[in-house]
């Protein structure tokens, strides 16, 4: 007969096996640490540094079999307006942002409100998924994230029953991100800090991934360092990089694109290759490294998964 | 101008023009496009048609603010290979883009207002272009000339307007050359103003002269 029982430990009290894995490394940084006292001032030992790799299991349910974008064009090729409007510039004023320390404030209508930081979500069980990503100027990728799901970091600040929707809140810094300084005209494409938004039920969705990592290894900076949402089935944008606040409302958030072109950028933005963007066809897309544009699959391919979600409603309308 | 120093110059003209594809034809070589070569292409060929473009519409302005003429000469070059660019840049469109999806592509043309204007923009070139050789000139006399060529005026807003409306944000880019794009129109109309007041002023001052 089969007992189960509890462990004895529970799984957050074990030495991450990352950081056993690295223990080496982790006696190097600890020696480094005191040999320069300058930088013993920055506090605790840190995990895996941008470029070093990151462990995680592979989850097969959630492993897209097209091949993977190469890594170079993940990281060369992004929309990253904090960095500036090029799809360049990310990679070129990626080394301007620190992503250590780091910390990420989930509050709003939360029983258990909680600074997390950045060390403790890296001491989530970690997962690689493989997902499709699909941006609203009509070109995708598929990408490996390594995260676990946000339902998990949510569950444990307790949402209060008042609250239906999470908005996300990336850093407001124009030192490390030399897109949010004012241009010569004064005007700038969006506000910051960039805001986004999903409803609560999005936001607990199995597919939702807080994410820390990609291709077996910690987050670049021009991708979102050092923590990001991945939100699969709906337009790039929606999910926002680089999180410094998680915050659960009642009201829907205002997020950036809508206060910036509401006519053109939704809340819900999910992938629909039957509404267009007002200036052009969402109907295909160019699948980076690809050379005949795609069709676009409903929800990205995840209708299977979240189409219920939008049961009833008229997502014309809800764009 | 003497003959030798024109050529010389047209053939300076001739190198910087052909620098732009021939830079895109390297990078292709060397496969530098970047992780989207088919947009990466078709922005560099349509910023270039619009900055051949801004040149050509230049040359007056110049002549007004500093009395420089003999950059004139090199308009018909300028405009010749604005042309140029402009069909590459509908070609790898067209041909590359769609590769050769004409249902999808006569839906984009309708629906799309920045292609709409984009269309009609290369549609109006046509004509300036067929009509540039010195022969054509005299077939439709100056005057008629003249004012089929004042389409590039037409031509420079709808630039202007497709450039304006295909970028997802606010693209400074595409505000500069709008905002340069006014100043270069701007001016004509400023220094027509100003003639056919000097005109008036000096009939006002004829008439009074007592006879």
């Amino acid at each position: 007969m089969l007992i189960k029982r509890r462990p004895m430990l529970k799984e957050s009290e074990v030495t991450d096996q990352r950081l056993y894995l690295n223990r080496r490394e982790f006696m190097a940084g600890a020696a480094a640490l005191a040999l320069a006292p300058s930088l013993a001032a920055a506090g605790a030992p840190s995990g895996p540094a941008t470029g070093q790799p990151l462990q995680a299991t592979k989850n097969e349910k959630f492993r897209l079999t097209d091949a993977p974008t190469p890594f170079k064009d993940a990281t060369n090729y992004n929309n990253f307006y904090e960095f500036g409007m090029d799809k360049e510039d990310p990679a070129k004023n990626g080394h301007l942002l620190k992503p250590r320390p780091w910390s990420v404030q989930v509050d709003g209508l939360a029983q258990k409100p909680k600074v997390f930081d950045i060390e403790e979500i890296l001491r989530f069980p970690l997962e690689e998924r493989v997902y499709a990503l699909r941006c609203v100027e009509a070109w995708s990728m598929v990408i490996p994230w390594i995260g676990f799901p946000l339902a998990a970091l949510l569950k444990q600040v307790e949402p209060m029953a008042k609250a239906k929707f999470v908005e996300f809140t990336t850093l407001k810094d124009p030192e490390q991100f030399p897109g949010q300084k004012p241009s010569f005209f004064g005007f700038s494409s969006i506000e910051w800090p960039y805001v986004e938004g999903l409803r609560l039920d999005e936001a607990m969705h199995p597919l939702t991934l807080l994410t820390v990592g990609m291709y077996g290894q910690v987050l670049p900076n021009q991708n979102g360092a050092p923590v990001r949402v991945v939100v699969p089935w709906k337009y790039g944008f929606k999910s926002a990089k680089s999180l410094v606040r998680i915050r659960l409302t009642e009201e829907q958030p205002k997020t950036a694109w809508e206060k910036a072109a509401p006519q053109e950028y939704g809340f819900y933005s999910n992938v629909n290759p039957t509404v267009d963007h007002p200036r052009w066809s969402q109907a295909t897309e160019r699948r980076i490294g690809e050379f005949i544009r795609r069709k676009t699959l409903m929800f990205n391919g995840y209708a299977d998964q979240v189409a219920s979600l939008y049961a009833g409603m008229d997502l014309k309308k809800n764009y | 101008m003497k003959r030798n120093a024109r050529i010389a110059v047209k053939a300076g003209v001739w190198v910087l023009c052909l620098l732009p594809v021939s830079i895109l034809a390297y990078l292709a070589a060397t496969n530098d496009l970047g992780a989207n070569p088919i947009s990466f292409v078709t922005n560099w060929l349509g910023q270039w048609t619009f900055r051949l473009l801004l040149i050509s519409l230049a040359l007056t302005p110049l002549r007004i603010l500093t009395g420089l003429a003999w950059p004139i000469i090199l308009r018909r070059l300028l405009g010749l290979f604005t042309f140029f660019y402009a069909c590459l840049h509908f070609c790898v469109w067209i041909l590359i883009d769609h590769y050769f999806n004409w249902a999808q592509m006569a839906e984009d043309i309708i629906k799309r207002r920045y292609i709409t204007v984009g269309m009609l923009a290369l549609l109006c070139l046509i004509p300036l272009a067929i009509t540039s050789t010195n022969g054509m000139v005299k077939r439709l006399g100056g005057v008629a000339w003249r004012r089929l060529h004042r389409l590039v005026y037409l031509i420079g807003v709808l630039a202007a307007f497709h450039f304006l409306w295909l970028s997802k944000g606010i693209r400074a880019d595409a505000y500069l050359y709008t905002a340069i794009l006014t100043l270069l129109l701007g001016m004509r109309v400023f220094d027509a103003l100003r003639r056919r007041l000097r005109r008036r002023q000096s009939a006002v001052a004829a008439r009074s002269v007592p006879a």
